[in-house]
């Protein structure tokens, strides 16, 4: 019996397997059962750009990650502690994340000839040296998957197929988490298909019981993981998507506005997608469109009628936009363009993250074409800055662009849930008619956001033409005019900058206003920044963290608190990007930190940077 | 939904005219279209404020301004996409889309195959007149081969796009043609495109006077129309030329159209096809002839037959279904959650 539990803090598992071993579903079970003990955690999802890549070979390996703790987690955790193999590839892959001395369970059901060759292994490693400084535990989890559910009648490949369930029985057992929802979730998904679902439970209990009565070396112990103290409230595990399209739609609720989602499929965006397309008892009309151009006119043409369009894509799709970006910028439409960041250029690499489109966000269209730019930090956030994003977009009449990246889109963290009725609405109304014979200008503005009203279709009296051409300041008539379009480009360029002065001031994070050294950074590099920072302060070093939501504009003070530091950092995974805005706005000499391999930062990267950069002063 | 509004006295052509300069070139084609939809839009008795005017880039995209509707002059070849939005948005308008043959069928032919195929509930006028005019005279997709254009110095190469085909090979359900200069029939066209539920696609050939005038002619001049231009009605024979003799066969050996004349080799009346404007088949035929000489171009609606339901209907029918049945709140706070006290 578990009579040797010991308590931890936190720990990090990483399972890898083949693309076809069920790796993202064995990771986002044990994610949910971990969530409903209670602890705090973050996940990444790490797979291939193939659907199914060739089996058995090291570009067809998928991985699942999970950081959970009794304490705040923050990132997905530097190195594992527990690394599952399923096969030779996943261990060539996965071995170098392994922390030295940490827990290595591999099927030793895979390891013959054929598959050590296409990971490339000449000899098996196990029992090499190359292994010594891990706890090796070698399981045949094939053959004991295939003897806990030979009496379900499946096929040997199908049978197979559960060794993934009897895989994460055993890591629920060693951590202690609960089986219920897991057999739950096995029976619902599998409803028609009793035979299949049984044997999957059956494996899942095999695993599990296997741990419980297994005599294993002294290293294979149990481990408990408390809860961790949050605040008070209902939690619940959401991936950043999720709470991306949750938040449009509250967006939608709060200005009182329909939505109309117009998008077209692409990695890691198209979640989104989904979540909205799921939505319709919630209101939401989405528009596959024939292309990316399709998707954003299509919304800008639901806000021309008196929807909120909205359109989601990557970087790719982001790019083939930029025409249209620009004719909502003109018109003064609202749109909320969310772009879900992937590894670039071109295709670049679809399923790994990045965050260098912030340049494209900010200046990447024809003329001078200015936009709102806003950026989400984790999971959780997507939900508030979503919020942010419809609000700008129908307060001040233009495109936003919602930075998010593929990251924050796949992974899952414990989040508290918003209480929406105490949601701010900020309800938009419609441009009325005008009395007498005054004639209906399409660009009145109101004086103190400089934004346009919005006159809907179908509505009698406010009957007028605008487009992409020039438009005269007071008729919105075309304007061939040099003075005018000198005017009309001053003005959209002070509204875009007005709202610095209605977001929130700049906070500091961690930390202290003013001193050595700020770390500034932006999106998903919150958690490893986060941490960092924290180890540093401890360690007596004068850092502080500022995180940024607001790209542009930025907030009001951000000068003034940057200016207020000897040096600033800027971690970033792109080669500088915010590092040259901050520059160009303040002429600060801001310091880059860069990370471009698909992977998020590790907290000792940007701890040795922040170490590096105080020794420097001296 | 919108206010209702029914208009106190019946709209006349100055109603729907907008008080801007029209600047396309004198002696435009456009003119004439222009003209005919201010003056038809009050008889089929429609509103201002239900009436919106979509269009891309190029000369015939400019037509928005001029009419006294709700207007958006979008980005080159996007119309149909802006549209489809529009309708999901607001789907109780009256919204057409003007567009060309560069703006419709080269940058946009991506937009309006899906918008055809989708069969969005649209009005889509197309102005062919063979040539990109706001960019000075190059070639455009359905320029006759050797078109000599600042592009093509020695004559275009590619061949020439057939508009109605292409509208057919989308899986459209209404498909019509007529030319700018025929005020007389132009009005019932758009009266049909208008009233079809679904997308309505109508060619409409006009005259560029600078970069290519008199692409048409030897269709439009007077002497020749009667035997260049085949005007069809459903359930009507269809016969044509100045004698009112020549009429269409159908070739069974051939499996083709062909000309006829009534009293020769002994062709009688009896012998020429009745138009059905549901059968696809025959649109498609319809629609190709004219390139071979002897044969007319076909005009009027040569394919009508509405689905059940529009693009719009159905997309809108599946939110009204269900709409309501969770709010946001049961969404978030169902499922596996738990509290922390």
């Amino acid at each position: 019996m578990a009579s040797d539990v010991q308590v931890l803090e936190s720990a990090v598992v990483r399972f890898a397997g083949d693309s076809g071993d069920g790796m993202q579903l064995t990771g986002s079970q044990f994610t949910s059962s971990t969530a409903l003990s209670g602890s705090d955690l973050s996940t990444f999802p790490d797979f291939p750009a193939e659907i199914r890549a060739p089996v058995g070979t090291t570009f067809g390996v998928s991985a699942f990650q999970i950081n959970f703790g009794a304490k705040a987690i923050k990132t997905v955790g530097d190195r594992p502690d527990v690394l599952v193999a399923m096969n030779p590839a996943a261990l060539k892959v996965n071995l170098k994340t392994l922390r030295p001395g940490g827990l290595l369970v591999v099927d030793t059901g895979t390891f013959n000839k054929r598959n050590l060759q296409k990971a490339g292994y000449e000899d098996s490693p196990l029992g090499t040296p190359e292994l010594e400084t891990y706890q090796v535990i070698e399981l045949d989890v094939s053959k004991m998957t295939l003897e806990a559910v030979k009496d379900f009648g499946l096929g040997n490949k199908e049978a197979l197929r559960c060794k993934n369930m009897w895989t994460l029985g055993l890591m629920l057992w060693m951590f202690s988490r609960k089986r219920e929802p897991v057999i739950d979730w096995l029976e619902k998904k599998f409803a028609k298909l009793p035979d299949v679902a049984a044997a999957n439970v059956a494996a899942l209990n095999a695993g599990h019981a296997f741990g419980e009565t297994a005599e294993l070396s002294a290293t294979f112990k149990r481990y408990q993981i408390g809860a961790v103290h949050s605040v008070p409230g209902t939690y619940k595990t959401v991936t950043g998507s999720q709470a991306l399209s949750w938040g449009i739609v509250a967006g939608g609720e709060l200005a009182g506005l329909d939505i109309v989602l117009g998008s077209y499929p692409i990695t890691p965006a198209s979640p989104i997608l989904h979540g909205l397309s799921g939505m319709k008892e919630q209101g939401v009309v989405t528009f596959q469109a024939e292309d990316e151009i399709a998707a954003i006119c299509a919304a800008i043409g639901a806000s021309y009628g008196g929807a909120l369009g909205v359109t989601s894509s990557s970087g790719p799709g982001i790019a083939l936009k930029g025409e249209a970006l620009g004719l909502a910028i003109s018109t003064e439409l609202p749109v909320v363009v969310i772009n879900s960041q992937r590894g670039g250029p071109s295709t670049g690499l679809p399923t790994k993250t990045e965050q260098s489109d912030l340049y494209q966000a900010v200046y990447g269209r024809n003329g001078d074409a200015p936009m709102p730019v806003i950026a989400t930090r984790s999971p959780g956030d997507c939900f508030e800055a979503a919020i942010e994003a419809c609000r700008l977009a129908v307060k001040y009449m233009t495109p936003v662009m919602l930075l998010t990246d593929g990251f924050i889109a796949n992974a899952a963290e414990p989040w508290k849930l918003p209480d929406l009725d105490a949601l701010e609405p900020f309800k938009v109304e419609f441009a009325k008619a005008p009395e007498g014979d005054e004639e209906f200008s399409p660009f009145k503005r109101d004086e103190k956001t400089l934004a346009r009203h919005w006159p809907k279709p179908g509505t009698p009296g406010t009957e007028h033409r605008i487009g992409g051409i020039e438009k005269d300041f007071n008729t919105g008539h075309i304007s061939y005019d040099p003075a005018n379009h000198q005017k009309m480009t001053d003005v959209r360029a002070a509204k875009v900058e007005g709202i610095a002065d209605d977001i929130p001031l700049q906070d500091v994070d961690q930390g202290t206003e003013g001193g050595k050294l700020a770390v500034v950074g932006w999106g998903s590099t919150y958690g490893p920044i986060s941490e960092a920072v924290k180890c540093a302060r401890d360690e007596g070093l004068d850092v502080s963290h500022i995180h940024l939501r607001y790209i542009s504009p930025f907030p009001a003070n951000l000068e003034e608190l940057l200016k207020g530091y000897d040096q600033i950092l800027v971690p970033e995974m792109n080669a500088g990007q915010l590092k040259t805005v901050l520059r160009d706005k303040y002429l600060i000499d801001a310091k880059p930190l860069n990370k471009v391999s698909g992977q998020p930062f590790k907290i000792q990267e940007v701890l040795d940077a922040i170490r590096a950069e105080l020794a420097t002063e001296e | 939904m919108n206010e209702l509004s029914t208009p106190q006295e019946k709209l006349t052509i100055k109603d729907f005219t907008s008080d801007q300069e029209v600047r396309w070139c004198p002696g435009c084609g456009d003119y004439a279209i222009l003209k005919c939809m201010q003056r038809t839009l009050p008889e089929m008795g429609v509103t201002r404020e239900n009436t919106v005017f979509v269009s891309g880039i190029g000369c015939s995209s400019r037509f928005p301004y001029y009419m006294n509707t709700y207007g958006f002059h979008t980005i080159h070849g996007r119309a149909p996409a802006v549209a489809t939005g529009l309708k999901l948005a607001n789907p109780d308008l009256d919204v057409w889309v003007v567009t060309g043959d560069g703006d419709g069928l080269s940058i946009g032919g991506n937009h309006l195959l899906h918008a055809l195929r989708r069969d969005v509930d649209l009005n889509i006028l197309l102005f062919n007149n063979k040539i990109y005019g706001l960019t000075k005279g190059q070639y455009s997709p359905t320029s006759d081969v050797g078109t000599r254009s600042p592009s093509t110095p020695q004559g275009s190469v590619d061949p020439a796009l057939n508009p109605i085909s292409f509208a057919l090979g989308s899986g459209a359900h209404f498909v019509a043609r007529t030319v700018d200069t025929a005020q007389k029939h132009m009005p019932g066209v758009f009266t049909r495109a208008h009233d079809f539920k679904g997308a309505s696609f109508v060619e409409i050939l006009q005259n560029c006077i600078v970069y290519n005038d008199a692409a048409w002619s030897d269709i439009t001049d007077k002497k020749a129309a009667p035997d260049r231009q085949l005007l069809i009605e459903h359930g009507e024979k269809m016969i044509f030329g100045a004698e009112k003799n020549k009429g269409l066969r159908f070739n069974l050996d051939t499996f083709s159209l062909e000309v006829v004349v009534i009293g020769e080799n002994g062709v009688t009346e009896d012998d020429i096809l009745v138009h059905d404007e549901t059968n696809r088949p025959l649109a498609q035929m319809l629609g190709e002839l004219g390139a071979n000489p002897g044969e007319p171009v076909v005009m009027g609606v040569l394919y009508a037959k509405a689905a059940d339901h529009s693009y719009t209907e159905a997309v809108l029918g599946q939110v009204e279904a269900v709409k309501g049945k969770s709010s946001l709140k049961d969404l978030m706070y169902g499922g596996q959650t738990w509290e922390v006290k």
